[in-house]
């Protein structure tokens, strides 16, 4: 980052300009570019949509099989349904992106930025759509600049009407993960949208059409919380995108035939391919920049004149600080990736993702709380015995049947514990919820404090008729109380 | 309502804040006019070489504060915030909530309608009636009776063959639509300290519990002359009156002699609350039906215990 303020444009001391504190923004036309890291992110802007357009229509079991139910509060996502009560798992999905980010950022900077970003993937697909409308960036440069007409209009006019189509369709999509999306197309076709679903089909569709058409760069620039504070986890062993200061310099323009050595020039032939295609309308050749998203596309740009000029490729890449300053060459550069933050990163990662998925699959598939009667904590019952009353929400979180038997332990002091409850074993349709009132009974002189602890255990039970697939039981703890006077 | 007794407060409050509306608008405008001194850095230098580049904000980002300054314009016109200004569409929280009601009770009503027109009994044998009801008692009876509707000390159970007023059907109805003031009163100072625990061992000798002999023969003369008004010559109760079999094993308020003790000597108040206004007629149908079922599991067709 220093680099940039080494430049020449550095303010002197005795010079002053006057200027406002908000700027006009100058638009950017970036050129189009081809080559190995254009081709990854063409891929990923694929998978990527792909997944996306294409999830909300997939069936599962006679339903969506993504689908955020906010209504019922019950997130299907294929065969698993959460719960509210999981909303670890978001968390946990939070702390894997985040820390994944930090790793990918730590090794290689800003590859989600580049490639992945929701921004980077929607103006990419903004921009291919442009450039097969208006043309390349002389194309369109020329056509802003001439007057306003015909050509113009229809131009302009196609390009916005496919824009603002694609923004549609997107905003349909995302609604499409919280309503069922086949039903939506229906409303949609038929014009009978509630309120709702048509806010956020516009409000979706705006946001992608604003910020993929209109403020593309604006948005990491200016709105990116996380732009900017991936910059504070890049260290000298980072990879970067960068210029190679030490074979680029001097730069100056030459014929095809001439010896740069004996002009006394470097590699770079000042073409300015690396700022014409670059998003963000940075020159890279001054070094790291905040603004830059990492997309390499000035790599590419600069491999093929460096392949026109007949020289080697790479004169702008990736690399890191310390390799460009001890030349170091590309399995040295490895080697210091594996530096101890990497690898914690990666641990601590790895740590968490196996935690969660572990934890996801082996969770049993009824959720128990056991909620005690406050009102009357005991009652004395015929035989002298003391009753508890409890109230247990049973969950039942699968799209099956359960049946479920409740039984409880106490502690040793607590013998003889009496379950009564409705007709065990109890049905529990699928994905839903009971709340099922359970006594339970001790015989008082066995109590020697007032309060014990006892554990409510629901287990599965087998109908008798199919086999349980798996025995699965959960426990949850709780009180039972015993007043002074009867013990 | 007003918070305030004075109107003073609600133009203070006004005032304010349209000043400070105002004040933030004439401040971007002046931050958008303004031109300070420009340049590749921002001209600050810190520890010997450490400059600021100078990346001014796009213009468009003024006019987001702008949009913001409209937004809560237009908010006070619709929305009260202006002091006691209530707004031009009369919003409040109370009055989105009696939306929502109205709502809820648009949606569930037809429900609730088709159980109010059947009988009780035939209630309390549909599956979902019970369910609902039994949701409807753990939101509003759990309380005092009790999840299982097993009741506590001062509360009455339920779930057994004894009932203060009535175990039919209707008569749980009526008990929930109207409520019940149950009434002991305090008899200690008519029948004196003596006077009180005679009567109490003659209650316990009713249900057949250790009794003194004695105590007995002289409690008998009291309880025909006093409780048997409310409680019948032999302690069976009235259940016109809520007066409480004494010849049962139940006790309401305690067995022992001490529990007894007290009841006769300072008496009980037992109050059942009205649900009539507020749970309506229709909620209290399924209500009854389900606290019907908790002692009749047969009629209920449900599973015996």
């Amino acid at each position: 980052m220093n680099d940039s303020l080494k430049g020449p444009e550095l303010r002197k001391p005795d010079e002053f300009i006057e200027e406002a504190l908000y700027e006009v923004r100058e638009k950017i036309y970036p050129r189009a570019v081809g080559g190995w890291f254009a081709g990854w992110r063409v891929a990923m802007v694929l998978v990527t949509q792909i997944v996306f357009y294409g999830t909300p229509w997939l069936p599962w079991n006679g339903r969506q099989a993504v689908l955020f139910d906010l209504a019922a509060r019950k997130f299907h996502i294929f065969g698993l349904v959460l719960w509210p009560q999981d909303f670890i798992y978001l968390t946990l999905l939070l702390v894997i992106s985040a820390l994944a980010l930090f790793l990918f950022t730590a090794v290689a900077g800003r590859l989600w930025c580049g490639y992945a970003c929701p921004q980077t993937v929607y103006t990419e697909i903004f921009m291919w759509i442009e450039r097969k409308v208006e043309g390349d960036r002389q194309h369109r440069i020329k056509l802003d600049g001439g007057p306003f007409g015909l050509r113009k209009l229809r131009l302009k006019a196609a390009k916005h009407g496919l824009w603002i189509a694609l923004a549609l369709w997107t905003g349909f999509t995302f609604v499409g993960y919280f309503t069922p999306i086949r039903e939506l197309a229906g409303e949609v076709a038929m014009l009978a949208l509630g309120p709702w679903e048509s806010f956020w089909i516009l409000f979706y569709g705006f946001a992608t059409y604003g910020n993929a058409g209109w403020m593309r760069e604006q948005v990491c620039m200016h709105m990116c919380p996380y732009a900017r504070f991936q910059s504070a986890m890049f260290d000298t062993d980072t990879l970067i995108i960068t210029y190679d200061k030490g074979r680029g310099e001097p730069r100056g323009a030459r014929p095809r035939s001439a010896d740069p050595k004996a002009a006394g020039l470097g590699d770079c032939v000042d073409c300015d391919i690396c700022v014409q295609v670059c998003p963000t309308g940075i020159d890279i050749r001054k070094g790291l920049q905040y603004e830059c998203i990492g997309c390499a596309a000035c790599i590419d740009g600069c491999d093929r004149v460096m392949k026109k000029m007949g020289y080697r490729p790479g004169l702008i890449r990736y690399s890191t600080e310390n390799a460009l300053r001890h030349g170091w060459d590309f399995r040295q550069m490895v080697k210091r990736a594996l530096r101890p933050r990497v690898l914690v990163y990666a641990a601590v990662l790895s740590a968490v993702t196996l935690g969660a998925a572990a934890s996801l699959a082996l969770r049993a598939p009824i959720k128990v709380d056991v909620i005690r009667d406050r009102a009357g904590l005991a009652r004395e019952v015929e035989g002298g015995k003391i009753e508890n009353v409890y109230r247990l929400q049973i969950m039942n979180t699968e799209e099956r049947s359960h049946r479920f038997v409740i039984r409880v332990t106490g502690s040793d002091e607590l013998e003889h514990l009496e379950v009564l409850t409705e007709a065990q074993p109890l049905e529990i349709g699928p994905v839903s919820s009971r709340a099922v009132p359970v006594r339970v009974r001790a015989e008082p002189e066995h109590a020697r404090r007032s309060s014990q602890p006892i554990t409510f255990i629901v287990e599965a039970s087998d109908d008798g008729k199919h086999p349980l697939p798996e025995v699965f039981s959960v426990r949850e703890r709780s009180s039972f109380f015993v007043p002074g006077e009867s013990r | 309502m007003s918070d305030f007794t004075a109107g003073f407060w609600d133009y203070y409050i006004g005032v304010i804040t349209v000043v400070s509306i105002v004040a933030c608008a004439v401040l971007l405008w002046g931050m958008s006019t303004q031109r300070v001194p420009g340049g590749a850095t921002t001209g600050h230098t810190w520890d010997e070489d450490l400059v600021e580049l100078n990346h001014p904000l796009p213009r468009w980002w003024i006019w987001l504060f702008y949009i913001t300054i409209v937004f809560s314009l237009v908010y006070l016109v619709l929305y009260p915030g202006l002091g006691s200004y209530a707004g031009s569409t009369k919003w409040t929280s109370k009055g989105e909530y009696e939306a929502e009601i109205k709502q809820a009770n648009a949606q569930y009503g037809p429900l609730y309608e088709k159980y109010a027109a059947q009988d009780l009994k035939q209630v309390a044998a549909d599956p979902q009636a019970r369910a609902i009801g039994q949701r409807l008692f753990l939101n509003y009876c759990a309380q005092c009776h009790a999840s299982d509707g097993g009741g506590s000390r001062g509360f009455p159970n339920l779930t057994d063959q004894d009932w203060l007023y009535g175990g039919e059907p209707e008569t749980i109805k009526a008990s929930i639509l109207n409520g019940r003031n149950g009434i002991m009163p305090p008899l200690g100072a008519a029948l004196g300290e003596e006077g009180t625990k005679d009567a109490a061992h003659y209650v316990l000798s009713l249900s057949g519990r250790t009794s003194d002999p004695v105590r007995v023969a002289r409690g008998k003369e009291k309880f025909s002359a006093i409780c048997a008004a409310c409680h019948g010559a032999g302690g069976k109760g009235n259940p016109q009156l809520g007066a409480a079999d004494l010849s049962d094993r139940i006790w309401l308020h305690g067995s022992s002699e001490a529990a007894l003790i007290e009841t006769i000597g300072k008496g009980r108040a037992s109050v059942m609350p009205a649900h009539k206004d507020f749970l309506g007629e229709a909620r209290v149908h399924i209500l009854a039906a389900y606290v019907y079922s908790l002692s009749n599991p047969q009629s209920a067709g449900m599973p015996v215990r």
